[in-house]
């Protein structure tokens, strides 16, 4: 029984392919429909990128850190928000009261989001910022903050998670309704193609949905039908899917179970393929491809003998790496317990490097593809998650869908199956159900955010609303609303706003005006 | 007339969304036979006790997962005191240091479990605590 | 006064002290008054003996339908209206308990996002407990709690998936019965139950595909009632309860209603009914303790047991050995 609670053959023959065809199920790397891999060199022409999520504290903390690691030979920046950020509340907003600096930097406004790249060139790095609610309005700060370095946009890579479906299914940041949530996708996707042409405008998560709960092939299915969601969203709004979809990329869980993980990213990338080019009509090859992110379970982590988490990551990771991922973030070991230290992050980030250079694996393209049992659980992946794409299209579609609960509901059930396995003991946990340790202690060390952050950023949105242009500013404000209403093109009318030194709050608070909020019906 | 059924108010407050922890256990309790009510995500402290105070509960329970453990426990707890509800258990669970577990506990923070922790061992912990409570209530005369 | 001394316990000094802050309104005391109530605690008969002369100001209204119609952002969107027209609410959300575990988990307290800080409402979730007469005693109780702690509208929801939830609205002076678009095909083979029991329609969601068809449903099935002059046709009103649209037209509907009750004096035959089935109940469940209750009951249903089973007698020569006037 996999992590899944999938049950697995004993053994795998060559005689159940039930008419696999190699050119047209497998192929090449580089080959539709793209089973394999997506380049036809693999790592020995591009290695993966080591990325790292980092932020913590205030703009100023986070930036001393990011030089730390540019100095370090890193070229890409992956920026954590901070809880009030990633829901759009101002530092010195009620709610965010003892979470300012927390759990990711605090942004709240455009002199935040300078004084965070104070000193780095965004023409010369890309940056990953993991922001959904509030991410066209963190994409205008950051263009914003370009251009006082004298950037124009069209020189800026990177990426916004902005993937607002798994929001509602899983991690539940949302803020506005759907439908206008998707409007607001939509306007950016047009704004990027135009204005933003490096920028990837949608990192379609399936991390989140898994860290919920759900299983290897609900993670596969929900993700890849969020992604053709907003695949639909760009094709109504009258763009050339051609146009936007090469710039929308994924981002998927690598969980415990090594042979699912490793079927669940080969399935994937053949379904997206099959579906860009058959169902939506792509022509370009780049929308065909389906390039993504894996960050290694953070639920699989254990509080229980912490130093264990260094080999579970190693594992998820190298099923990652065996899948073909093009980026990777492995976890470090402490953080069932707290944000990481210095240590155990260097020690994730080695991980990496071992698994690149020291095993061998890098230098041959999907080494496990051909095995009987690799092949024959890719297929049947696929398979499974065609049929809930049949459902879901059945009951109305995802946004119906979300609406009715029935993802949360899915999702809570077999979090609930699991949990239920693991605490009878049909899913072992090393240290947590099985080889316990009795009185343990904990010995690594924690990292300790201190408290200033959330005075200081208190104090300096104070000062920046005292000394802003108040005309300029409700004029900004009110051309953000006017475009929530009559439907123009949002981004232009947020970044002259946050050049006006309206807040993140005060920008949220003026589209709500607009477009309500949403309220989720909790289901089991 | 049967024994007074346990009802618990299970919520996850601050601004985090990960309600996997909090549904679980909700479901667990109820398995357990307890009446759950479950109030959702980004509940204060006002809202919490409002709820607790209404639906009349034995127990509360908090899951948390950002850093506003240290923020939200104590609140909760002054709000129950404030509006004469001592006798409601608060617990809960998450990502909690051992050293804020303790200072919580002075406080009068019931057990805070951390994550692995048996479902079972949760529901048992509120059955005996909510008893014993009550057996002190009764013993005074409450109704 | 009332007269008579209440059944069961006798009303001591607390029952009187909780019955005062009930009175007042204060949120603890109703809060207890309606646990004590729920669990048929021997208290509970006192008390509500206390409170009855404080009871019968509230407007009842029941809200039922099948799972996914809404019924809570419907009642959400009723309180909103109500408290705007500065009327007070009370609620009594009902959901099925686990019949295997005995366990619930009660949901609809988030649903209906009430602005936390108004003491104008008060909520309260309630598990059917799986025994039918117990529950729709308990929800009228409950309802008598509310009514006389001053709320002014007392809105009681189920699930209308079971023949418990449809008897429970019946403690209501007026039933909505709550259907949304996807329920459409589901109308025709609905529980009759539910769809008999309506005084009102909402078609709730109204702004999806598929509402004309459900409300040209709910229309056609009515048309085949036989109904006088006199009759109430209960009206189908079109909600969308997540943006308010059609609820205040919900209102003045459910005011109709009243209004013809009053009319045809049907509000007072419903609680006339209401007041005769709570005597029965409560006799019934009176005497089922006094017949069964007792140690000595025990050991007389034993022996009569054992006489039915060596011949010496038939359950039914038993059972009229037990009724009152009967023992030996």
């Amino acid at each position: 029984m996999t992590v899944s609670l999938r049950e697995v053959p004993e053994l795998s023959d060559p005689f159940d392919d039930e008419g696999r065809d190699f050119a047209k199920d497998i192929a090449y790397p580089g080959e539709y429909p793209y089973t394999r891999g997506i380049h036809r060199t693999g790592y020995r022409g591009k290695m993966w990128t080591m990325r790292q999520f980092a932020g913590f504290g205030s703009a100023a903390d986070t930036n001393a850190r990011y030089k730390y690691l540019l100095g370090a030979g890193q070229t890409g920046l992956s920026v954590a928000f901070d809880l009030p950020t990633l829901m759009g509340y101002d530092s010195d907003h009620e709610f965010s009261e003892g979470e300012v600096g927390k759990c990711g930097v605090a942004i709240a406004c455009l002199d935040d989001m300078k004084r965070l790249f104070e000193g780095i060139p965004l023409d010369k790095v890309s940056t990953s910022m993991t922001i959904n609610s509030p991410a066209a309005i963190l994409l205008a700060m950051y263009v914003a903050a370009a251009k006082a370095q004298g950037v124009t946009p069209n020189l800026l890579r990177g990426t916004v998670q902005n993937d607002i479906l798994k929001e509602y299914i899983a991690q539940k940041e949302y803020i506005f309704p759907p439908v206008p949530s998707l409007r607001i996708i939509t306007d950016m996707m047009r704004y990027c193609a135009d204005d933003v042409p490096q920028w990837n405008t949608i990192s379609v998560s399936g991390y989140h949905i898994r860290e919920a709960g759900s299983t290897a092939v609900q993670e596969l299915a929900f993700t890849l039908l969020d992604g053709f969601t907003y695949v639909e969203c760009g094709i109504k709004a009258g763009m050339d899917v051609d146009e936007f979809a090469p710039r929308i990329s994924h981002f998927w869980n690598a969980h415990q179970d090594f042979f699912e993980e490793l079927c669940k990213y080969r399935a994937g990338r053949r379904i997206w393929a099959r579906h860009m080019r058959e169902k939506y009509g792509a022509t370009d090859p780049k929308s065909w491809l389906l390039r993504f992110h894996t960050q290694t379970a953070g639920v699989s982590l254990t509080a229980q003998q912490p130093e264990n988490n260094i080999v579970r990551t190693a594992i998820e990771a190298l099923s990652a790496v065996l899948g073909g991922t093009q980026s990777l973030h492995t976890n470090s070991m402490d953080e069932t317990l707290a944000l990481p230290t210095e240590k155990s992050v260097k020690i994730a980030l080695r991980t990496q490097q071992i698994i690149a250079y020291e095993t061998g694996v890098a230098h041959v393209i999907d080494p496990l593809g051909g095995s009987w049992y690799v092949e024959k659980l890719t297929d049947q992946m696929e398979k499974e998650a065609e049929e809930i794409f049949a459902k879901v299209e059945q009951m109305g579609g995802v946004v119906r869908c979300i609406e009715e609960g029935w993802f949360q509901r899915e999702i809570a059930r077999s979090a609930y199956e699991y949990q239920k396995a693991v605490d009878k003991g049909d899913k072992v946990i090393v240290g947590v159900n099985k080889f316990v340790e009795q009185g343990e202690k904990l010995t690594i060390e924690l990292l300790k955010i201190d408290a200033s952050t959330e005075r200081s950023q208190t104090e300096r949105l104070k000062a920046l609303r005292a000394r802003r242009d108040a005309a300029k500013w409700s004029a900004a404000l009110e051309a953000v609303r006017a475009a929530c209403v009559d439907g123009s093109n949002l981004m232009p009318r947020l970044v002259t706003a946050v050049e006006a030194d309206a807040t993140l709050g005060e920008i949220i608070d003026t589209m709500k005006s607009v477009f309500g909020t949403y309220e989720e019906t909790p289901e089991f | 007339m049967t024994e007074r059924k346990i009802r618990v108010l299970v919520c996850k407050p601050g601004l985090d969304g990960h309600d996997r922890g909090a549904k679980v256990v909700a479901a667990a309790l109820r398995d357990a036979g307890m009446e759950v009510i479950y109030t959702g995500l980004r509940q204060t402290p006002s809202m919490i006790v409002e709820s607790a105070m209404q639906e009349d509960v034995d127990a509360i329970g908090l899951s948390m997962h950002s850093a506003a453990h240290m923020t939200i426990f104590p609140k909760v707890l002054q709000l129950l005191n404030e509006k004469g509800l001592q006798h409601i258990l608060l617990t809960g669970g998450g990502v909690i240091p051992d050293e804020d577990i303790v200072a919580l506990s002075t406080l009068g923070v019931g057990r805070l479990f951390g994550p692995g922790t048996p479902m079972a061992d949760i529901a048992v912990y509120v059955k005996d605590e909510v008893g014993r409570r009550r057996a002190e209530r009764s013993a005074a005369g409450v109704l | 006064m009332t007269d008579g001394a209440p059944l069961a316990s006798t009303v001591d000094a607390r029952v009187r002290a909780l019955t005062e802050r009930v009175r007042k309104g204060e949120p603890s005391a109703v809060a207890r008054a309606l646990t004590l109530v729920e669990n048929r605690e021997p208290v509970a008969a006192a008390l509500l003996h206390e409170l009855w002369p404080d009871t019968g100001r509230a407007w009842r209204l029941g809200i039922t339908g099948p799972p996914g119609a809404g019924k809570s952002t419907l009642v959400a969107a009723l309180i909103a209206h109500f408290r705007k027209s500065g009327r007070t609410v009370g609620v009594i959300a009902v959901d099925p308990s686990s019949p295997f575990t005995g366990g619930a988990l009660l949901g609809d307290r988030v649903r209906m996002g009430v602005a936390h800080g108004d003491s104008g409402v008060f909520i309260r979730s309630m598990a059917s407990r799986g025994d039918l007469g117990g529950l729709c005693a308990s929800a009228q109780e409950a309802c008598d709690v509310l009514d006389a702690s001053g709320k002014d509208v007392i809105l009681i929801e189920t699930v209308g998936v079971g023949q418990t939830e449809v008897e429970v609205v019946h403690a209501a002076d007026s039933i909505v019965v709550v259907l949304h678009p996807e329920a459409g095909d589901a109308v025709q083979a609905m529980k009759a139950g539910l769809m008999e029991i309506a005084d009102v329609y909402a078609v709730n969601k109204a702004d999806r595909p598929g509402a004309d068809r459900l409300e040209q449903e709910i229309l056609g099935m009515l048309g085949l009632r036989p109904h006088g002059a006199d009759t109430w046709l209960p009206p189908v009103v079109r909600v969308v309860s997540t943006t308010t649209v059609g609820v205040p037209d919900l209102v003045a509907a459910l005011e109709k209603h009243r209004a013809h009750q009053n009319q045809t004096s049907g509000t007072d035959s419903r609680r006339v009914r209401r007041i005769e089935q709570r005597i029965r109940l409560l006799v019934e469940s009176e005497m089922r303790s006094r017949l069964f209750g007792r140690p000595e009951a025990a050991a007389r249903l034993a022996a009569l047991v054992a006489d039915v089973r060596a011949g010496r007698t038939t359950p039914y020569g038993a059972a009229s050995h037990i009724l009152p006037g009967n023992e030996p």
